[in-house]
């Protein structure tokens, strides 16, 4: 085969292949993307919002809200000191899940309900979920418990 | 006073890495020989000052130095010793600086295993190199400086990140960071190429031991970072699709790439250009990486404490030697001359489309890792790109490579005979589908897992058919012996490594298969989970040097008879007041039951998490298997270094003769 031969066929499967990935990733981008939203976003949102779309919610624990039905469900709300939006989550909490702590929450907003498959707490103050950290530090609510001082 | 001097020695090693970096260069374009020649002894000594400066470190966190605000800050002086050690790299200026360490470790040893290679060649490379490194000193000097002083001194240290004592994180910094900064030297080879205008199927031979080296490494170390994220986040996940995964698979996946082009441009001299490209870019993505882990643009337990001055001093470094190479690339691509022409059915064809499915799931690991930063700071909005993506997108890309592998290793250079490897991998492709129809029937479930598992057998088994067919004609079996030894090692490599990603597939097809059971027991009641039952027997504290555990002491029962005991616990850090949840891991025969304990409730009950996950260990010896492969490839006596220079050696006196 000569040399134009060949570069012909390797264009052509390179522009294959890349065409299948584009197709792939446009359509993956479709479901596999998930938007995160403080609950007064979402409360501004949900007209707008496809039904069932899943997305990230985060915020603080509201004190006072986490009630366990019985061992795996568990119901709380997540505030932004504005807004709460009420969660349901079956299964096991992280360790770090606290009252007043921040939580990112994942799932669907069903019916005003927040239904959650997968819940992330705070590790620590470091290790926060940064969309939680700027979004309590645009409302002035961020607790920067990094300080230099020393805990005993 | 030791500290100083670690200090001190960095200082001396960045004024080196300046000169190393000018006067070879110099020399290779002049041809002054004694420029030249100052390059070796300077990466070596580059290299062990900055090995001096890493021990002071070190020193400092052995003997709990709190003067040091890095060791007070990440250290704790009941710390067991191995985490005194390996909490040097635990924390943003420590793993700096072994990253330096490596870079230069790998400076040194180009330099010391290099005699068979042509001067200026060497000249360059080393200084590229030490552009580098000096890029990356004057990182950690400026703006992470490890050996920064407290004044007064505190008394006691605030400790290591919980998460990051372990034995798992202890050693897989060390083996991501030879991999990430291994492919520095194939970059620094493929930047001598282009300076110098000159590159043959020698230059090729020169980095295929390093970039096999590096390979073996990465895979190594994102294996080791895969398993330490299933045991220690405790849910059983082992890839997430966290950015700071991706970062590593990327490199990965470009660092394959680069594997398989360079050996169709040893061989046949062809994809020279493409071989030069992918060795910047897999460099690159490991810059890349090392940005995204680094610089705090992503907040994982990767990145510390983030500062943005750091960021984007990286972010500079990165522009700098990315931005730098793809222009010379530009510029002296064209200059290099194209190499031997195949047909697209041969190994050079199936190598080439190894690379085109290599490069494009590449690509989609980078657009879904980078998207949500490049639309955050576009529209401000907030997304998170997770695994239905990568598996759409990724997956799909990976099942023609699959099932190419073993097709492609059966092809002949130049011109291949599609019909007659197909025919070969009969069997193969036999046992595969056997596979499929058996796992389903017995599995049941979704099809998916059954589909993938039979691709992964059919990988497997078709590894070995161009070994099989090689030694097949001998006449007994001491001869059978002698000829399967007798194979090029290199060959056995590439069988080897195929096969481990068979085997991982099989892991990761398993999945499918797994039970996950989330329950409250009692003490001495049975839980079924796949073919066990567990049973907790006790609960009871236990006391360790900077952390208390609560341990839930359980069996593993299989027809009533125990088989195994785990000891899954709650671990709390004094220091850092933090909880965290010790798996229970037993492995029975390839898969392992895992237990997590998540509350004990005032009547006695255990919420507990289980697992039972068939096969799931394959994922993390597929990649051992993948690796021994790659070592074997290097202990290839045709890719030895010093072999090369003989063969030359050998036309001189011909043509002297």
């Amino acid at each position: 085969m000569t040399r134009k031969g060949r570069r012909l066929t390797l264009i052509a499967a390179a522009v294959a292949v890349i065409g299948v990935a584009i197709g792939l990733a446009l359509f993956a981008f479709r479901d596999g993307v998930v938007f995160f939203v403080t609950p007064s976003e979402l409360a501004a949102k949900t007209a707008e919002m496809r039904p069932n779309a899943r997305m990230r919610i985060g915020g603080l624990v509201l004190p006072g809200s986490v009630q366990k039905a019985d061992e795996r469900h568990v119901t709380f709300a997540i505030t932004d000191n504005q807004t709460e939006v009420k969660v349901t989550y079956t299964g096991l909490l992280p360790d770090l899940f606290r009252e007043g702590q921040g939580v990112v929450a994942e799932g669907q907003l069903i019916n005003g309900v927040f239904r959650a498959d997968s819940v992330l707490a705070k590790h620590d103050e470091k290790y926060m979920p940064r969309e939680v950290a700027d979004s309590l530090k645009q409302q002035g609510v961020w607790n920067d418990g990094s300080g230099k001082q020393e805990k005993k | 006073m030791i500290v100083e001097i670690g200090h001190y020695a960095l200082v001396l090693a960045l004024a080196l890495a300046i000169v190393q970096g000018l006067a070879p260069l110099i020399g290779a374009i002049r041809r002054d020989a004694p420029l030249m020649a100052m390059a070796q002894p300077a990466a070596v000594m580059q290299f062990l000052l900055i090995g001096l400066s890493f021990a002071a470190l070190t020193h400092s966190y052995v003997t709990s130095d709190f003067s040091v605000v890095n060791v007070f800050e990440n250290s704790h002086s009941l710390k067991p010793m191995i985490y005194k050690i390996s909490g040097v790299w635990g924390n943003h200026e420590g793993s700096m600086l072994l990253w330096v360490l490596i870079l230069a470790l790998f400076g040194a040893t180009v330099a010391v295993f290099s005699r068979g290679m042509p001067d200026d060649l060497r000249a360059l490379v080393l200084a590229v190199q030490s552009w580098i490194s000096a890029a990356f000193l004057l990182f950690v000097l400026l703006t992470s400086n490890p050996f920064a002083r407290l004044n007064p001194a505190p008394l006691e240290g605030r400790d290591l990140n919980p998460l990051l004592q372990d034995p798992g994180l202890a050693i897989h910094p060390p083996l991501l960071y030879i991999g990430y900064v291994g492919f520095s030297i194939t970059f620094s080879f493929a930047a001598a190429a282009l300076i110098s205008g000159r590159i043959d199927a020698a230059w090729a031979r020169y980095i295929r031991p390093w970039t096999l080296g590096a390979w073996v490494f990465l895979t190594l170390g994102i294996a080791m970072g895969s398993y330490w994220a299933y045991y220690t986040l405790g849910w059983g996940g082992f890839w997430f699709w966290d950015p700071v995964e991706n970062a590593s698979l990327m490199p990965w996946l470009a660092g394959t790439a680069l594997l398989h082009s360079a050996a169709v441009m040893e061989k046949r001299d062809a994809l020279k250009i493409w071989t030069i490209f992918l060795a910047i870019l897999a460099f690159s993505l490991s810059l890349l990486g090392t940005f995204l882990v680094r610089s705090g643009v992503l907040t994982s337990v990767h990145s510390f404490a983030s500062d943005p001055q750091r960021g984007v001093f990286i972010l500079a470094i990165l522009v700098f030697f990315i931005g730098g190479s793809l222009a010379l690339f530009a510029f002296r691509a064209s200059a290099l001359k194209p190499g031997g022409i195949f047909a697209p059915v041969s190994r050079e064809g199936a190598l080439v489309l190894n690379n085109l499915l290599l490069t494009t799931s590449c690509a989609t690991v980078f657009i879904g890792t980078l998207y949500p930063l490049a639309l955050e700071a576009v529209t401000d909005e907030k997304i998170s790109v997770g695994a239905p993506f990568f598996n759409l997108t990724f997956g799909p890309l990976f099942i023609p490579i699959i099932l190419a592998m073993p097709i492609g290793q059966m092809l002949a250079w130049k011109r291949g005979d599609l019909l007659g490897a197909a025919q070969r991998l009969v069997l193969a492709c036999v046992l595969g589908v056997a596979g499929m129809v058996v796992l389903y029937a017995l599995r049941g479930g979704s099809v998916v897992p059954a589909i993938l598992a039979g691709l992964a057998v059919y990988l497997t088994i078709g590894s070995f058919t161009e070994i099989y067919g090689r030694v097949r004609g001998a006449k007994d079996a001491s001869s059978l012996v002698a000829r399967a030894l007798g194979l090029p090692r290199s060959a056995w490599g590439t069988a080897i490594a195929h096969a481990g990603v068979g085997l991982t597939l099989f892991g990761l097809a398993a999945t499918g298969w797994g039970v996950e059971r989330i329950v409250s027991a009692k003490i001495n009641e049975p839980i079924a989970v796949g073919p066990y039952e567990v049973v907790v027997t006790d609960i009871a504290p236990r006391d360790g040097s900077n952390y208390k555990d609560l341990v839930a002491h359980t069996q593993i029962r299989e027809g009533g008879r125990v088989v195994a005991e785990m000891d899954p616990s709650r671990r709390s850090f004094t220091t850092r007041t933090m909880v965290r949840t010790e798996a229970g891991i037993v492995t029975l025969g390839l898969g392992q039951v895992y237990m997590n304990i998540a509350d004990v409730r005032i009547d006695g009950a255990i919420d507990l998490r289980l697992y039972w996950k068939p096969y799931v260990a394959l994922i993390w010896l597929g990649a051992l298997v993948m690796s021994l492969g790659g070592l074997l490839s290097m202990a290839d006596r045709r890719l030895r270094i010093g072999i090369a220079k003989r063969a030359a050696t050998r036309v001189q006196t011909a043509a002297a003769e």
